[in-house]
């Protein structure tokens, strides 16, 4: 039933991209100057007493993720329809699964402020139900003490983030006057000591969500004591609402703020892509490995949104949808390999394509993707974060390109590592014991991914086509 | 084929792909003369590999057949795909896309062998030696392409980029020329990528891989050329590759490891003529290198799979029990020395005449000194060669039988009509450099401006004979004489004990991989581990520690309110107190 309603919704946020061309005339007349302009738009009051508006509207900045987290929810609840993970029953695991859906689309929708900080709180609680509850290897307490730890603490930090945003929000709304982003965007009404406030507080909250070293350290332990599933949509959609609103709300509302802390936010992209890259050299947990390995994509999204250039922020939306679809990916395949052999240490896994050819062929295809091969989803991300930090010109972007790219090469030096120590080699006891086969779900889970990354590496305008404009229209207003 | 006969003059056709913020990328094409034949040159190596490679791998070695046939040949063809694409691309990012995809098939087919253990630590040497290169070819391709606003090839050449730029991008450039083509210093992957199977190895050494740098290098040509400092650097790091690369060839004992020696100094030639100003000398090289190269490979691996090991001193005297893979291998190595009439001798003689032309006229983009180091590393290098092909013909056909094997015989017909198909280039592909269509194809092949053809090479052949052409073929004499005199004094001995204590020093290769393993591997790693450990002891520390420093406030708050009756009594009494006070001070400043 619950997957039935993930697909349904699937099937609407692409027939989204169908009215667009009635959608996007309806909404850009040609002296409409709005900076955001959406194809289709709900608004309706919601609560006249504090003047609040359910404002709803989907763009091309918003619709690839909207898509996105429409078809990994679908393909997560129909992969908990084969395999529900202990600890709980599976109506309820799908049931929450939708529940992070709604707040995940939402925040992508939301075209008011508070609405967004509304959906982007929905989606906290029933993920921590999902890490807690179903997470973990084993019913003993230590595991269960290790779930309770990190759900409390993925909890704990991003709720401390959120309390950021809704201040942020407020110091935007108090200034203003509305809520609403359409109307917001560009900054206009805002005076320059408020949008620095207002962008401070906003891109701290959104760096938590990203996440942005140094704030990162609620991620690896949440991915690893995640179910899959939970994995998958961690790492597939949630993180995105961190650079999604930075990109939507901190850089439209506050465009004099960005400017000012646009340096300080590329450094910090730069670092969590060293750094991020070097804990993976030294990682022995092959889930842990994967997580950490967000860090660092992020970090290359983050240092596209920090160029502030139209080449920038169209590397960052393909980054993030790439990362969606490949982090996605690669914690199915992680979570595959624990379900099998129950262990994710490097230590314990060797020969991997002697007992499990497909399985790992799949593992060095996911994993050659995630290391921006040119012809996969991944290259473009990274590439052109690196192009437009070239761009930016001067000696500060210039080390940060060339920083980034020796990142690039770590980020190759671990995924290979990662795949020597799990795929070559002598296969170890537990290996040996693997069958070849894969279920039939799994494979339906999978395929998807797998033809994403290759249709999105080979034809980039399925993403960029349609966010062209709109990220024309939104660096219009940031470097004015 | 039919391509290079109907191709007259440059053909190009593009379409947009994708637009990022006013940078375009198109998805372009572009032929001309050199791309047809190096395209001719690289599907006519994957053939015969391919071919080969049905026998090498089906029949196998005897005690386990292989079974990850079918994506060993998939992995070919992509890898030869990938490699076309780099020779055809009109656009610097379709190039890139070619040339790490070229990466990724060599990684995947080097770790092919399960039966090796190194075969996966060589596989991702190669794969991450590359990658360290190919970080300075992005920011090259960054750099023009931001410059000149467009990622088109024809765009970026027209361009004016500044001297700045320029010199930095063709540096930046050179990086990842010298990872793929196993240019000192990044040259460490390609001895150790030996672990792959054998026609990878010919694969990988003669048409795809090594090749694409020095192709790339000719299709940018005008953009070096205007750069001398680029051009100073890759003759020097042409004419140290090219020295370390033969001497390192000479005390092998791993057969395949002599002619991966081999390869790197052949490059080494080809980057050479390059840094003198001579594409078409290059280019030349390339093709009749990938011919012999090819040509020895391949039978190598037939002496391999007759003999059932690689080392040289477990061959010998296999003259008389293969004598069609003893002809071929004589042709091949004869070519790699530079034997007239072979083709060697052809397109080696090209890449000399054009750094004695420089280093004694110096009208080239190159300065003189240049020439003159070229020049003598090249002239050396030819010595140096002679003698360790010598070594190794006499080692491995020559002398008594070393292997235990009762009857090594000549391969079956799939492995032998590949390397008898490939014979008749490397022994005849250099007479093509007379004056006629072949040469003009290359002539016309860089993407040079009109007046900028390279006037050190006559416009009507790529082979003049001088009399210096005698100055290396008495250094061939001379080497090949040392070689053999050394083996006739003592027939079971290896020549290469005539090297002495240096011996163990060249075949460590000056001990290069140690010094990479010092100076790069150990320090990430260490860097790695304190990454780690600071990570989770200070940044996840401070969270954690902030979690628990609020739990102990907590509790301190908690037990400070657990009071009994008379201390609580008075708290709040106290607290009563100290509101009235301020309500009272409000009101009286109020």
């Amino acid at each position: 039933m619950g997957t039935v309603a993930a697909a349904l919704t699937l099937v609407a946020a692409v027939a989204l991209l169908g009215g667009r061309a009635a959608g996007w005339s309806a909404y850009a007349p040609p002296d409409a100057a709005g900076a955001v302009r959406p194809w289709h738009a709900v608004d309706l009051p919601w609560v006249p007493g504090l003047d609040l508006r359910f404002h709803l509207g989907v763009d091309g900045i918003s619709w690839p993720l909207v898509v996105l987290t429409a078809l990994l929810t679908l393909l997560c609840c129909g992969y908990s329809l084969w395999r529900v993970p202990g600890g709980g029953s599976g109506r309820a695991l799908v049931a929450l699964l939708l529940v992070v859906e709604v707040g995940i689309l939402g925040t992508f929708l939301a075209l008011d402020l508070v609405l967004f900080f509304l959906f982007f709180e929905v989606v906290l609680l029933p993920m921590y139900a999902i890490i807690v509850g179903w997470g973990g290897d084993g019913t003993d307490p230590v595991s269960l003490d290790a779930r309770r730890r990190a759900g409390r603490k993925f909890a704990l930090y991003t709720l401390f983030g959120s309390v950021l945003l809704l201040v942020g929000v407020y110091v935007v709304v108090a200034a203003a006057g509305t809520a609403d982003i359409v109307t917001l965007t560009g900054g206009a009404e805002l005076s320059r000591a408020t949008q620095l406030a207002a962008f401070t507080l906003l891109a701290l909250a959104f760096a938590v969500k990203s996440p942005l070293w140094p704030l990162h350290s609620w991620l690896p332990d949440a991915h690893t004591q995640a179910p899959t599933v939970g994995s998958v949509l961690l790492a597939g959609v949630l993180l995105k609402m961190g650079t999604y609103g930075l990109i939507r709300v901190a850089l439209g509302v506050t465009p004099e703020g960005a400017r000012w802390a646009a340096p300080v936010l590329g450094v910090l992209a730069v670092a969590a892509i060293l750094i991020g890259s070097l804990v993976c050299l030294a990682q022995t947990e092959l889930k842990r490995l994967i997580a950490y390995s967000s860090v660092g994509h992020m970090g290359f999204v983050l240092l596209g949104v920090a160029t502030l250039t139209a080449t920038g922020i169209q590397a960052a939306l393909i980054g993030n949808v790439a990362h969606g679809i490949i982090t996605g990916l690669l914690f199915f395949l992680a979570g595959a390999i624990k379900d099998r052999i129950h262990t994710g240490a490097l230590t314990e896994l060797s020969g991997l394509r002697e007992t499990a050819p497909r399985l790992s062929g799949l593992l060095a295809f996911a994993a050659v993707a995630s290391l921006g091969l040119p012809g996969l989803a991944g290259f473009w991300g990274e590439a052109f974060a690196v192009v437009a930090a070239v761009e930016s010109g001067g000696a500060l972007w210039t080390t940060l390109a060339v920083l980034a790219a020796i990142g690039g090469a770590l980020t190759a030096a671990y995924l290979l590592r990662m795949l020597r120590r799990v795929t070559h080699g002598e296969p170890t006891p537990v290996v040996a014991a693997l069958g070849p086969g894969l279920a039939r779900a799994e494979l339906v889970a999978w395929v998807p991914l797998v033809l994403l990354a290759l249709a999105v590496g080979l034809a980039p305008t399925l993403v960029l086509g349609v966010a062209e404009a709109p990220v024309d229209a939104l660096v219009g207003v940031v470097a004015r | 084929m039919a391509l290079l006969v109907t191709l007259d003059g440059p053909a190009e056709s593009s379409a947009t792909w994708i637009e990022l913020g006013g940078l375009t990328v198109t998805l372009g094409v572009r032929l001309d003369g050199a791309a047809a034949l190096v395209a001719v040159a690289v599907t006519a190596v994957a053939l015969a590999v391919q071919t080969y490679s049905t026998g090498y791998l089906r029949q196998g070695p005897p005690e386990e057949p292989d079974h990850r046939y079918p994506p060993y040949a998939a992995q070919v063809s992509l890898f030869t795909a990938a490699m076309l694409l780099v020779v055809v691309s009109g656009d610097l990012i379709l190039l890139l896309v070619g040339w790490e995809v070229m990466g990724l098939c060599s990684y995947l087919l080097i770790a092919h062998d399960r039966r090796l253990p190194e075969a996966p630590a060589a596989a991702m040497k190669a794969f991450l030696v590359t990658r360290v290169g190919d970080v300075g070819f992005l920011l090259g391709i960054a750099l023009l392409g931001v410059s000149a606003g467009s990622f088109r090839i024809a765009d970026v050449l027209a361009h004016d980029h500044g001297t700045t730029t320029l010199t930095a991008a063709c540096l930046l450039l050179l990086a990842g020329v010298a990872g793929k083509s196993a240019q000192f210093p990044l040259h460490t992957w390609l001895p150790d990528a030996m672990a792959g199977p054998t026609p990878i190895s010919a694969l990988i050494h003669a048409a795809t891989m090594v090749a694409a740098g020095v192709y790339a290098v000719t299709r940018l040509w005008s953009l070096f050329e205007a750069t001398p400092t680029a051009l100073v650097v890759l003759g020097i790091m042409a004419s140290v590759t090219l020295l370390l690369g033969a001497l390192a060839a000479t005390a092998q004992d791993d057969i395949k490891r002599v002619l991966a020696w081999s390869t790197v100094s052949q490059i080494g030639y080809m980057t050479g003529a390059l840094a003198v100003g001579s594409p078409p000398a290059a280019l030349f090289h390339l093709l009749t290198h990938a011919a012999f190269k090819a040509l020895l490979f391949l039978a190598a691996g037939a002496v391999i799979h007759a003999v059932g090991t690689t080392l040289m001193s477990r061959m010998g005297g296999l003259r008389s029990s293969m004598p069609v893979t003893f002809w071929c291998t004589l042709i091949g190595l004869g070519a790699l020395a530079g034997v007239p009439p072979l083709s060697g001798f052809w397109s080696k003689e090209g890449v000399l005449a054009a750094a004695e032309q420089t280093a004694l006229h110096g009208d080239g983009p190159a300065p003189a000194w240049l020439g003159w180091l070229v020049w003598l590393a090249a002239l050396v290098g030819v010595a140096v060669t002679a003698w360790y092909a010598t070594r190794l013909l006499l080692r491995t056909f020559f002398g008594a039988t070393r292997t235990p094997l009762p009857q090594p015989h000549d391969p079956p017909a799939v492995l032998r009509w590949p390397v008898l198909a490939l014979a008749v280039p490397a022994a005849l592909l250099g007479l093509a450099g007379f004056p006629g269509w072949f040469s003009r194809h290359l002539q016309a092949g860089p993407p040079v401006g009109s007046d900028a053809v390279s006037d050190l090479m006559p416009p009507d052949g790529l082979i003049h004979l001088t009399p210096t052409v005698l100055l290396p073929l008495a250094l061939l004499v001379i080497g090949a004489g040392l070689a053999w005199a050394g083996w006739r004094r003592d027939r079971t001995a290896d020549p290469a004990a005539a090297l002495g204590p240096l011996r163990p020093v060249l075949a460590r290769a000056f001990r290069l991989d140690d010094v990479q393993h010092t100076v790069v591997v150990r320090p990430t790693t260490a860097v790695a581990r304190m990454a780690r450990t600071t990570d989770e002891r200070v940044v996840d520390g401070a969270v954690t520690g902030t979690g628990r420093a609020a739990r102990v406030l907590g509790c301190g708050l908690g037990v400070l309110h657990r009071a009994a009756l008379p201390r609580a009594a008075a708290a709040v009494l106290a607290g009563a107190l100290l509101i009235g006070l301020a309500a009272v001070l409000i009101g009286a400043t109020a």
